[in-house]
């Protein structure tokens, strides 16, 4: 390969090669510098819900068992004002066979690209979905390269990075391992151009086609026991697939009156593509430095068009403290007898408070677990954390700051939501299209696209575009 | 850890993607002062000593070449130690569920 190589030459080229990369023509979808047909873009390009079901049984992904946490609900209950604590169910996802619900967008991911004749696959991902595309990957007999961003500038890895690079290997990937730094995107791409492989995005409509089946499952499983539809599902966000596909299944089922419940943890004051910042973190995903962003501006992800659409779907963003989460982790393994997570646990620590503002015949999921394993676990994550300057306390979870406290409770009583506006979120969204294509002004249709992007109505987002001083014609 | 790998001992190599004056634009100071560094584990295709630089073939055949930086690579990462504070705040939740009329599975047995 004799092209240049360095970032503003491979950056330049970035068009061609994802479009070689996944077969795809996200062009047609286009309907003007703001809108594309997202609902024509999920059709034309995904499978169908049966298709998803039928690829997925085949390598023995989803058909997870939903559990209900009767030790934690009571706990929630001791805790919470007469007549309320609703019933807790969780969605064991690590039994999925790479250990995480990642397994799902995996199988469309790669089956796709088996189906259109590629010989490997790529993703850039320093999450669990590396080891479910590694293991797809290896069941189909193609080749894998992971990326991942491990390591700070002393080469220290992040522990739970470590252990997914380690699980990626063990399903026979490639894992190629970077320092800190948003080139991950700049180093896919040169591979996806030296090796022609697929580019298995998160963000494709195989990607959240997937996700789909999980929450259609849920109202499915949760309809067979309890005769009805849960009240709440809640969600851990990052890229917003999770959320998407999710809410996109429940529909799918029938279930329209669920509340869809987005959680994060809260690293807000730290920089997710600094060096000093990026062992400080204790989640490396689930957390705030994904979720904000890629709700407010999904097209920031490695594919033109973003299926993952967070804000179309989220009904309500709650936040959590690093230290609120381990807890719910020892809860659920000390409580249930289960050992998951923990960054996956981020909606159980959620559930926990949301359950309580709940009425007691009430019904509320927690959509996923995930595998626990050496340094993804709480005990790695604290040691870990204590060995690079964070302090590790009981006390008040309010008293939590990124990178200097963990602060586990003193108590159940003592785990809070912090609610995240909705609505400052939907005008950054505005904001970031407007400022992405540089338009001064838009047409009726446009401001359509924007409503559906947002789940508003037209007087918000003409007041928002208003604001930014950007026209509405007739 | 070995100072010498011969052909085809499984090793771990280091490659400067971006020296530190490369790197994307926007990315915060701490970031940009320092280069971005990739590490890759594969076959070793020729002798080499720590610090030499090499070739490898990766599982899938890939020829990679950069700094040998480990003979045999092992996985470190483990559980850590067992967290006081944790087990603590597990005891306590667990003793509030056998308080006195609390709901207990197997109350029905």
């Amino acid at each position: 390969m004799s092209a240049d190589t360095s970032f503003a030459a491979v950056m330049s080229r970035r068009g061609e090669i994802i479009s070689r990369a996944l077969g795809l023509d996200y062009s047609r979808f286009e309907r003007g510098p703001l809108a594309f047909d997202y609902e024509g873009m999920m059709e034309k390009t995904g499978y169908s819900l049966e298709e998803v079901r039928a690829i997925q049984r085949d390598v023995g992904v989803g058909y997870t068992p939903l559990l209900e946490l009767r030790n934690i609900t009571e706990l929630v209950r001791k805790v919470s004002p007469p007549g309320k604590g609703a019933r807790i169910f969780v969605k064991d996802e690590a039994s999925n066979p790479s250990g995480s619900f990642k397994a799902r967008r995996a199988a469309l991911s790669v089956y796709e690209a088996q189906r259109k004749g590629y010989s490997g696959v790529i993703a850039a991902t320093s999450g669990n979905y590396g080891a479910a595309v590694a293991s797809q990957a290896c069941l189909r007999g193609l080749d894998c390269i992971i990326v991942q961003e491990l390591f700070d500038s002393r080469m220290v890895g992040q522990p739970e990075i470590m252990e997914k690079g380690r699980k990626c290997e063990a399903y026979g990937a490639e894992v190629v391992q970077l320092t800190v730094g948003p080139e991950l995107f700049y180093m896919m791409l040169r591979l996806l151009e030296e090796t022609d492989y697929f580019n298995a995005s998160l963000y494709t409509p195989y990607g959240i086609a997937g996700i789909e089946t999980l929450g259609y499952e849920v109202a499915e499983q949760v309809h067979e026991r309890c005769d009805r539809y849960p009240d709440v599902v809640v969600v851990t966000h990052a890229g917003g697939g999770n959320l998407t596909g999710t809410a996109r299944g429940l529909r799918k089922a029938g279930a329209d009156d669920t509340e869809v419940v987005g959680a994060s943890v809260d690293l807000s004051g730290l920089h997710m593509a600094s060096d000093e910042d990026f062992n400080r973190k204790s989640f490396t995903t689930g957390h705030t430095g994904f979720g904000v962003p890629f709700a407010t501006w999904p097209d920031r992800a490695d594919v033109p068009r973003n299926a993952a659409r967070a804000l179309r779907y989220m009904d309500r963003y709650v936040l959590l403290h690093q230290g609120e989460v381990f807890y719910v982790t020892e809860l659920l393994a000390v409580l249930e007898g289960l050992e998951r997570g923990p960054a996956g646990n981020t909606s159980l620590a959620a559930a926990f408070a949301l359950a309580q503002e709940m009425d007691q015949e009430e019904i509320l999921v927690v959509q996923e677990t995930e595998y626990t394993g050496a340094g993804k676990h709480p005990t790695a994550q604290l040691t870990f954390a204590r060995e690079n300057g964070v302090q590790v306390r009981r006390g008040d979870p309010a008293e939590n700051v990124p990178g200097e406290q963990i602060v586990i409770p003193e108590g159940p009583e003592q785990i809070e939501v912090r609610d995240f506006s909705l609505d400052r979120m939907r005008k950054s969204l505005i904001r970031n299209a407007v400022r992405h294509t540089g338009v001064e002004e838009v047409s009726s249709r446009e401001v359509d696209f924007l409503c559906e992007e947002i789940n508003r109505d037209r007087n918000f987002v003409t007041a928002a575009l208003c604001e930014l001083q950007v026209a509405v014609k007739d | 850890m070995q100072e010498i790998a011969q052909v085809g001992d499984y090793v771990q190599v280091e490659q400067v993607v971006l020296q530190a004056g490369e790197r994307a634009p926007g990315v915060p100071d701490d970031t940009a002062s320092v280069p971005l560094l990739m590490r890759v584990k594969g076959f070793a295709l020729s002798e080499a000593a720590i610090g030499d630089e090499i070739k490898i073939e990766t599982v899938i055949g890939r020829t990679v070449s950069g700094k040998l930086v480990n003979t045999d690579p092992r996985y470190d990462h483990d559980f850590g130690r067992p967290v006081p504070e944790i087990v603590e705040a597990g005891l306590e939740a667990r003793t509030l569920l056998r308080e006195p009329g609390t709901r207990r599975r197997g109350d029905d047995l």
